[in-house]
């Protein structure tokens, strides 16, 4: 099956596409009973050095329910000129500028290497990034103080003529104009009163006058020169404004009486920032970047009173419907990120308090605009100024890694159709023959609009075959799958990336191990997480873990061996290994488990792990543990209590916190100093190794994950024994004592449970 | 009773004969001397002007203008001066009076006898005159009486006529009246001089001076007819005017009649001139209770005794009547205008602070009035009964004193609150909203910086003006910098505030758009210290005109504007002051959008421009920046039991029926306060009025003003009578008018004073004049002038719709009416009118005042005219060169530019001692009056004309004359 795993990474590198199974079963019955549903996951900007773009535009299928574009596996004549779509069958005519088109002679979408192909549309103009910072002032001296130097510094980040704007918030909410000379000016809202679009550009005076100017006195004879551009200035004409302006910003100056939260009007100040683009720049690529430093205490959005005494909402106030806020709160959210998406806008939230800040209301606005979400305790830390650097790195050609404003336009051949779609996207409600009237996350639509990506940025698309048992699918035959991805480029140059794929039809009756051959467990794994953790949004969470259990049983039913009633008969072929494992760990994940998250943490974890590619998600599923000693080479080794040994040094990944535990012994020398003593300059190495590797992961990862070092005994360690599976706990007893590993006081099942349990009922008649 | 002085005229008279006379004795005070003969008095031709006094002082009524003489010219040669208050003789006469009335024609004819054959004649036509006076009552022709007298004359002067008509022209609207019915009566006589009544009077004018009476004023022919003389009892207070005549001639007899009533009828300059002369420069001790004070208009020094300065309080009478009975039978308002925070001369002691510290004022337990000399301390001192409920009190043990042998505390004379009548407690944590120190006063300057206002250079000129303004703000003497915090907002369709923090480099601007719902977008800045952030607030100031400079913005907001100052004092939890420098309609779509409503043709007239008058503009935002003021203040106003104060006015809040709440309250402003019974009143005990102002200084310490004055009480109608103040009644009647203008129709209004009035009068006339001719006028003696001030105030814009009048105007007026005290609204009712050509350039005082009339004005003449708000200077088309060389420093008449209202600076005596008398009419008052100049028989001349209350109103409104007719007809009616 190595050929499969090939395979699988082939495609994955050529097209940043993952599907759960590889060989698809040939019909509807046989596809349902698979379980795993037939998916991808799809990271549509891939990055892809060996791909410049070609400097056309796709020619397309004719039909104007189809408009598929020409690619390698379309059907071509060269002589008569004409090529048949491979998913509508129809002949188009090549257009003229193909006239020299032979076999010799073949544009690049139609050879094969090219199944993923850039193409840059040279129409329509191109309209600068934009960048509108809105700040919150509530803040600690020192917090202001670095946020304020990271945003300065930010400045010369920025592309130069990108668009930069500000609008900082406290009890009032405050735009800046940019424009002025000598005094600065700002125009100011209430917190709490919520403005349409057509208000808060009338109050902007972005509106031109209905009647101009009266007749007393001679008309202006000049336009306005974009009216907007008060606000909204070119980096390079006013980075030393905006940097003497944000240096002089101060703390909300309202006074914050004891035992009184300070008034946060992020909800208000989040909808003019809305408002305020909507009118001037919509269907423009456009970054709202919220940074905010606590939750909103007033006004529309407002997730906390200002009373202290009354704590934020935690997952037991939710649960028992007492988070009085909630509802509205969400609700007013949703509404602006709907609407920043139809914009073409998205909206960035980075949230540093120490306490929760709302992200579990504010979530939508980066979920569905595909901007990103970044948690810290403070902005005066690393993670924060680090994570937001990282923003604007840059590619290997220079550009920035942010892209805006994409569509995600896919086409199936017949036999399938699309169920929908789950990462940072929201449908354009585009029907068509090839949407499915089962829905699997965001569906109904076969095109989403993901108004900020970059390219690690990862959907789960979800798919159901529609070929009826009883017609079946000629020898050979091929479904395709066809990927066009319309956006904005950093370069603010119009980009289209079409992706075609093609899998082979197996007929599940009599091909089943062809088909279980080409399973896809990490992706299948993913798919099924993105699909509990959609579910876990809108479903009680005991709920979801049923219905995980029960997919997995199904699951095993059908591709385990076994002999009835005989657990320990059971077995799964290598393909499927893996898969109850991640399972396992899935449910403990906190994507999935509440307790001891809050909402906001909850959220802020959900919101990563649906739209970040396969091999990080995988990570935030099972972290990864390496382990570093005198015996060796540092190895992976199982994420299992009886992993952490005395003598060892173990760096976990959980993607969102990287951990170095030291083992007992070696904490000892540690403390002893064995490091600092020339003889001992082995055991400073091996202190000194997962120090550099950590930093290795530290550098690529975004958002910076969390730092921890600590050792055995240590608060902290704390993230690493909530991880690891608890294979020995203080209630199985015959670890006690032993040098095998560390108890976990826990009552979790541990996997070696799990196992039994779920072999016993896949095996069981019952079911 | 013999006290009051009256006019009356012979009603019954009318008939002819002896009644015409009647209508001079004005003055029917008693003069004792007089009584003894009635017949006799007709010689003094009592017609005497003014009081008996003035008869003395015959110079006081200036010979009336050059026209009037024409009539008396005869008589003026004769007796010039002669403002008869001579009359007198006939004092007793009300009484003996009026049994001579009927008899009258039967009397007269002796006396005329003894006269001359002319006097006859003239009474004769008196008596049509009378007839005349009928007409204008068509019922009863009697009253008119007065109108007789000036009738009289007409049929033996032939050229008088030719005078007549003039006049007859003038009066229209009376004659009409007159003639149908005076002229039925008497044919004769009356058409002599032509279709109006009007002609006949002026002969008998003329024929006056002939006679022994002559002694009258010029002016008064017309009652020497009636001789009035004798009649004139008023011995008291008999004031001068007599009108009797007055009324009469009104009526019928067009102008001349009027000129020469002028002078007969009671004069305000007149009454001013001898409270002047009799009370003036001289020390007022307060130590009497019910005690009627000089004059609003006659300077003096006064002492506190023990009752407010009547600076402070004014009342309306200063004796009540016992019963409600009584009260509603004179219908008399029982009112106190009290300016609680009005300028103490520099002579007169300034108010003590009382201090008791932590344990604050005391107060009587049961209606809580403060300490004050109408406690009474008993017991030995360990108790005081209140003066004001009767309770008694415990002493305070920090307050206790041992009593003297009068029963006084030994501290009497060291404590202010036991000897005087006015002084401030420091208030106590007690008396400061939510028991916290208030925080120090603001100051927010709002500026209108919309097209036309940046274009106009008016925001250029707030801007300059503040940068000096704001270095006087007020301040405690003892203090080193104003306690007051300023803050900043300009505005046109959207607000703009300022960031003037010291710290800051620059100002920083924020803009609120929301109008709907304005807020105040910051605290921390907005509002500062002066003197700490002078520099951010001058570069502010330098930058507002040309940050706006390129704004094509010309619509306003207004509401919003007030909103924010208002939520910008709310959120520093301060009181204080804004300053809007507003100057268009706000039109822009905001609460309180207004449509244009008044004629738009007034833009960009000339018009216009006299309102942009910067000098007067700068004068007015300077004193009321630098004025005392109190903050946030809270008036309540006790009374001893029997009567309680039932209604307010003034700029004013009520949440409740005792508590006057105003935001601010400064030294010019007044609040009127109506009293009520609610029980008898004893005359022992009398009323006691207690007046107290908690409120804010202006470096934010909360005190206490407390004002007590002791009336007097009295079972007799006459005491009430004798103790009105004229002044203060009209201050009454123009804030309970104005105030009832906005819920009632101007006519009910008009009406309601009208019959008022004449109840007023009736009143006295039945119950405290000596019985005499129904048709006579009488007046008490301390209301002579009502009739012509009630006239001035009906003829008030406000009290007029008329196209011609901006609605704004009217608001404007109102609103300033609403908050005068005693001495302004007497100004603002009856303009000041000086003849600057009689100037003495030696001598440092002003010249005297002359009626506010046309036929005051001469052709030879400067006259200075002064309001209150307007001033004008008028320029006869034969001022004498030396003095318009003097004023103006040009040579001629023709060569003055009236366009300007600054007079320049001549180094001569003139221009010098004009420009002093401007300022010294200026300077008492609170608003920077703009000086208009006016060239007789130019246009602009009529805005000038409505000024001269006398005479007939511009916009409707009769004349003193006509008005005094009508009343006269009134009171005729309630009598009947």
């Amino acid at each position: 099956m190595a050929t499969y795993l090939e395979f699988i990474q082939q495609n994955e590198e050529r097209d940043g596409v993952r599907f759960s199974w590889n060989v698809w079963p040939s019909s509807r019955l046989e596809a349902t009973r698979m379980v795993v549903p037939l998916a991808c996951l799809l990271t549509p900007l891939k990055e892809r050095p060996d791909l410049p773009p070609v400097q056309y535009e796709p020619v397309l299928c004719s039909r104007p329910t189809c408009k598929a574009v020409l690619n390698p596996l379309c059907q071509v004549d060269y002589r008569a000129k004409l090529w048949a779509c491979n998913f509508c069958f129809q002949r188009n005519q090549f257009p003229p500028a193909y006239g020299g088109i032979s076999e010799v002679n073949q544009p690049a979408e139609l050879m094969p290497q090219f199944s993923t192909i850039e193409y840059m549309v040279q129409r329509g103009a191109q309209s600068p990034l934009i960048f509108l910072y809105v700040v919150d002032t509530c803040l600690e001296e020192d917090d202001l103080q670095a946020l304020k130097e990271s945003l300065q510094m930010s400045l010369s980040l920025l592309p130069p003529d990108a668009l930069v704007g500000l609008i900082t918030f406290g009890r009032m909410v405050q735009v800046h104009e940019l424009s002025c000379e000598g005094i600065s000016k700002s125009y100011v809202f209430r917190g709490t009163k919520d403005l349409t679009a057509k208000q808060i550009q009338d109050m902007l005076g972005l509106t031109k006058p209905a009647t101009p100017m009266q007749q007393a006195r001679p008309a202006q004879p000049q336009e306005h020169p974009s009216v907007s551009s008060r606000f909204l200035q070119p980096v390079h004409k006013i980075d030393m404004n905006l940097t003497d302006l944000l240096g002089e910003l101060q703390r909300d100056p309202w006074p914050v009486t004891q035992g009184k939260r300070p008034l946060r009007s992020t909800g208000v100040a989040l909808s003019i920032a809305v408002g305020l683009l909507e009118g001037t720049f919509p269907n423009t690529g456009a970054r709202i970047m919220l940074f905010t430093g606590g939750p909103p205490t007033q006004g529309p959005g407002m997730v906390v009173g200002d009373e202290l005494k009354i704590p934020i909402r935690s997952w037991h106030d939710i649960e028992k419907d007492n988070a009085r806020f909630m509802k509205k709160a969400t609700k007013h959210y949703e509404m602006l990120a709907n609407r920043t998406a139809a914009n073409g806008h998205c909206i960035d939230i980075y949230a540093c308090a120490l306490d929760q800040t709302g992200l579990l209301e504010m979530k939508c606005c980066a979920n569905l605009t595909g901007g990103y979400m970044v948690m810290g305790d403070s902005f005066n830390t690393s993670l924060f100024k680090q994570t937001f650097q990282r923003i604007f790195t840059k590619d290997f050609n220079g550009d920035f890694r942010m892209a805006f404003g994409a569509t995600l336009d896919v086409k199936t051949s017949r036999e399938l159709k699309i169920a929908g779609a789950i990462g940072p996207c929201v449908s354009l409600n585009v029907k068509g023959p090839c949407v499915s009237e089962n829905e699997l996350g965001v569906g109904g639509t076969s095109q989403w609009k993901i108004c900020g990506l970059d390219p690690t940025s990862t959907l789960g698309i979800y798919f159901e075959v529609v070929n009826q048992h009883n017609a079946p699918i000629p020898q050979g035959g091929r479904g395709a799958i066809q990927f066009v991805t319309r956006y904005q480029h950093s370069s603010t140059q119009r980009r289209i990336r079409v992706t075609t794929i093609a899998r082979n039809w197996a007929d599940a009756q009599t091909q089943l191990r062809h088909i279980e051959a080409a399973f896809d467990q990490e992706a299948a794994a993913v798919l099924m997480a993105r699909l509990g953790v959609f579910r876990a949004e809108s479903e009680e969470g005991p709920d979801v873990l049923r219905w995980l259990d029960r997919q997995l049983i199904r699951l095993c039913q059908k591709f385990g061996q076994y002999n009835k009633e005989d657990p320990a008969s059971f077995r799964l072929s290598d393909s499927f290994s893996l898969y109850p494992q991640f399972m396992f760990h899935l449910r403990r994940s906190p994507f999935l488990q509440v307790f001891n998250n809050s909402p906001d943490e909850s959220s802020y974890y959900r919101h990563h792990f649906a739209r970040q590619d396969l091999t990080q998600s995988l990570i935030m599923i099972q972290p990864i543990l390496y382990s570093y000693s005198f015996h060796g080479p540092p190895e992976p080794v199982l994420l299992d209590s009886s992993s952490i040994l005395a003598d060892r040094i173990l760096l976990m990944d959980t993607f969102f916190q990287i951990v170095i535990y030291l083992g007992e012994t070696i904490a000892q020398w540690r403390k002893a100093g064995y490091q600092d003593m020339p003889e001992y300059e082995n055991f400073k190495h091996l202190l000194q190794a997962p120090l550099d590797d950590a930093q290795e992961i530290l550098q690529a990862r975004f958002p910076m994950p969390r730092y921890i070092n600590t050792e055995h005994g240590g608060s902290q360690a704390r993230f690493l024994l909530s991880k690891v599976n608890p294979s020995q706990t203080h209630n199985n007893h015959y670890a006690w004592g032993q040098e095998t590993g560390a108890p976990i006081l826990t009552d979790d099942v541990s996997l070696q449970v799990f196992m039994d349990h779920l072999k016993k009922l896949a095996v069981s008649s019952a079911c | 009773m013999s006290q009051q002085g009256y006019v009356a005229t012979p009603p019954y008279s009318q008939p002819q004969p002896g009644i015409g006379l009647s209508p001079p004795h004005y003055g029917h005070y008693g003069d004792p001397s007089h009584t003894a003969s009635p017949t006799g008095m007709m010689k003094p031709a009592g017609p005497l002007g003014p009081t008996a006094t003035g008869a003395i002082l015959p110079p006081g009524p200036p010979p009336p203008g050059p026209h009037q003489f024409g009539q008396n010219g005869a008589h003026a040669t004769g007796h010039p001066p002669q403002r008869f208050s001579g009359p007198p003789p006939v004092n007793n006469v009300a009484s003996s009076y009026a049994p001579y009335q009927p008899s009258a024609q039967s009397s007269y004819p002796t006396p005329m006898s003894t006269s001359s054959v002319t006097q006859l004649g003239s009474q004769l036509s008196a008596m049509q005159i009378n007839s005349y006076g009928s007409g204008m009552a068509p019922p009863s022709q009697g009253p008119p009486g007065p109108q007789s007298a000036t009738s009289f004359q007409t049929p033996p002067r032939p050229p008088q006529p030719s005078i007549l008509q003039p006049g007859s022209q003038v009066l229209p609207p009376p004659p009409t009246k007159l003639n149908g019915p005076g002229a039925s009566p008497l044919p004769p006589p009356m058409y002599r001089p032509d279709g109006l009544a009007g002609p006949p009077p002026p002969n008998a004018q003329y024929q006056l001076p002939p006679l022994p009476g002559q002694t009258l004023g010029a002016g008064y022919p017309p009652q020497q007819e009636a001789n009035s003389g004798p009649q004139m009892a008023g011995t008291q207070l008999s004031y001068p005017g007599g009108f009797p005549g007055g009324p009469a001639q009104m009526a019928g007899p067009p102008q001349p009649q009027k000129k020469l009533d002028l002078d007969s009828i009671p004069s305000p300059i007149q009454v001013i001139e001898n409270d002047r002369a009799s009370r003036g420069g001289q020390v007022y001790a307060t130590n009497t209770r019910g005690q009627i004070p000089p004059l609003v208009t006659t300077d003096c020094i006064i002492q506190d005794q023990g009752n407010a300065s009547p600076r402070f309080i004014r009342c309306t009478t200063y004796c009540f009547p016992c019963t409600s009975d009584m009260a509603k039978q004179a219908q008399i308002p029982l009112a106190a205008v009290i300016k609680p925070f009005a300028t103490i001369p520099s002579n007169e002691t300034p108010l003590y602070l009382v201090n008791h510290g932590e344990s604050g004022p005391v107060r009587c337990n049961r209606c809580k009035a403060y300490m004050c000399p109408f406690m009474q301390f008993i017991e030995g001192g360990r108790r005081y009964q209140c003066g004001f409920c009767n309770c008694v009190n415990d002493v305070p043990p920090f307050y206790f004193q041992h009593l003297d042998h009068i029963g006084r505390r030994l501290d009497h004379y060291e404590k202010p609150e036991l000897s005087l009548g006015s002084y401030e407690y420091v208030a106590t944590l007690d008396y400061c909203r939510k028991n916290k120190p208030p925080n120090p006063p603001a100051f927010i300057f709002m500026i209108d910086v919309s097209y036309s206002n940046i274009k106009n250079g008016l925001v250029k000129l707030i801007c300059e003006e503040l940068k000096t303004v704001l270095e006087k703000l007020p301040k405690e003497e003892q203090e080193e910098m104003s306690a007051i915090r300023v803050g900043f907002i300009t505005y046109n369709k959207v607000l703009h505030f300022f960031n003037v923090k010291s710290n800051l480099a620059q100002p920083q601007m924020m803009v609120v758009t929301d109008v709907g719902e304005v807020f105040v977008p910051l605290l921390d800045g907005f509002l500062v210290n002066y003197q700490e952030s002078q520099s951010v607030i001058h570069n502010l100031l330098d930058q507002i005109p040309d940050m706006f400079a390129d704004s094509n913005e010309n619509e306003t907001v207004f509401a919003p504007v007030i909103q924010a100052g208002m939520e910008a004092l709310k959120a520093a939890d301060c009181p204080g002051k804004l300053f809007i420098f507003h100057s268009s309609l706000p039109t822009a779509e905001a609460p309180g959008k207004l449509k244009n409503r008044d004629d738009k043709k007034l833009v960009n007239t000339d018009k216009e421009k006299m309102h942009l008058d910067s000098q007067q503009f700068l004068n007015d935002l300077r004193n009321d920046i630098e004025k005392k003021i109190g903050f946030d203040a809270i008036m309540r106003v006790r009374t001893s039991t029997g009567f309680r104060a039932t209604d307010f006015f003034g700029g004013i809040l009520m949440n409740n029926t005792t508590d006057v709440e105003m935001a601010a309250i400064d030294c010019d402003k007044a609040v009127t306060v109506e009293f009520k019974h609610d029980d008898k009143l004893s005359e022992d005990s009398g009323a006691l009025i207690q007046c107290a102002v908690l409120y804010t200084t202006i470096s934010g310490q909360r005190r206490l003003r407390i004002h007590n004055l002791g009336l007097n009480c009295s079972s007799q109608l006459a005491d009430l009578y004798k103790s009105c103040e004229t002044d203060a009644l009209i201050n009454f009647f123009a804030k309970s008018a104005f105030k009832a203008v906005l819920h009632q129709p101007l006519k009910v209004i008009r009406e309601i004073l009208v019959n008022q009035t004449a109840h007023m009068l009736a009143c006295y006339r039945k119950n405290c004049a000596s019985p005499s001719a129904a048709s006579q006028l009488i007046l008490p003696d301390s209301m002579k002038v009502l009739p012509v001030y009630m006239n001035c105030l009906l003829k008030n814009c406000v009290l007029l719709s008329r196209p011609e009048i901006s609605t704004d105007e009217r608001a404007f007026q109102r609103q300033l009416v609403m908050t005068m005290g005693v001495a302004d609204s007497q100004l603002f009712f009856y303009p000041q009118l000086l003849p600057i050509h009689t100037l003495d350039v030696k001598s440092t005082t002003l010249p005297a005042a002359v009626r506010c009339s046309e036929s005051r004005l001469s052709e030879g003449g400067i006259f200075l005219l002064a309001n209150g708000l307007h001033m004008f200077l008028w320029l006869g088309v034969s001022s004498p060169p030396e003095l318009i060389q003097g004023i103006f420093n040009v040579p001629s008449f023709a060569h003055i530019n009236t366009d300007t209202t600054l007079l320049p600076e001549v180094g001569n005596p003139y221009s010098q001692q004009l420009r002093m008398i401007m300022g010294i009419i200026q300077q008492k008052r609170p608003y920077s009056m703009k000086l208009t100049l006016v060239k007789q028989r130019e246009q602009p001349e009529m805005v000038f004309r409505q000024f001269l209350v006398e005479d007939k109103g511009l916009y409707g409104g009769s004349s003193y004359v006509d008005f005094l007719c009508c009343v006269h007809k009134e009171i005729c009616q309630l009598l009947n």
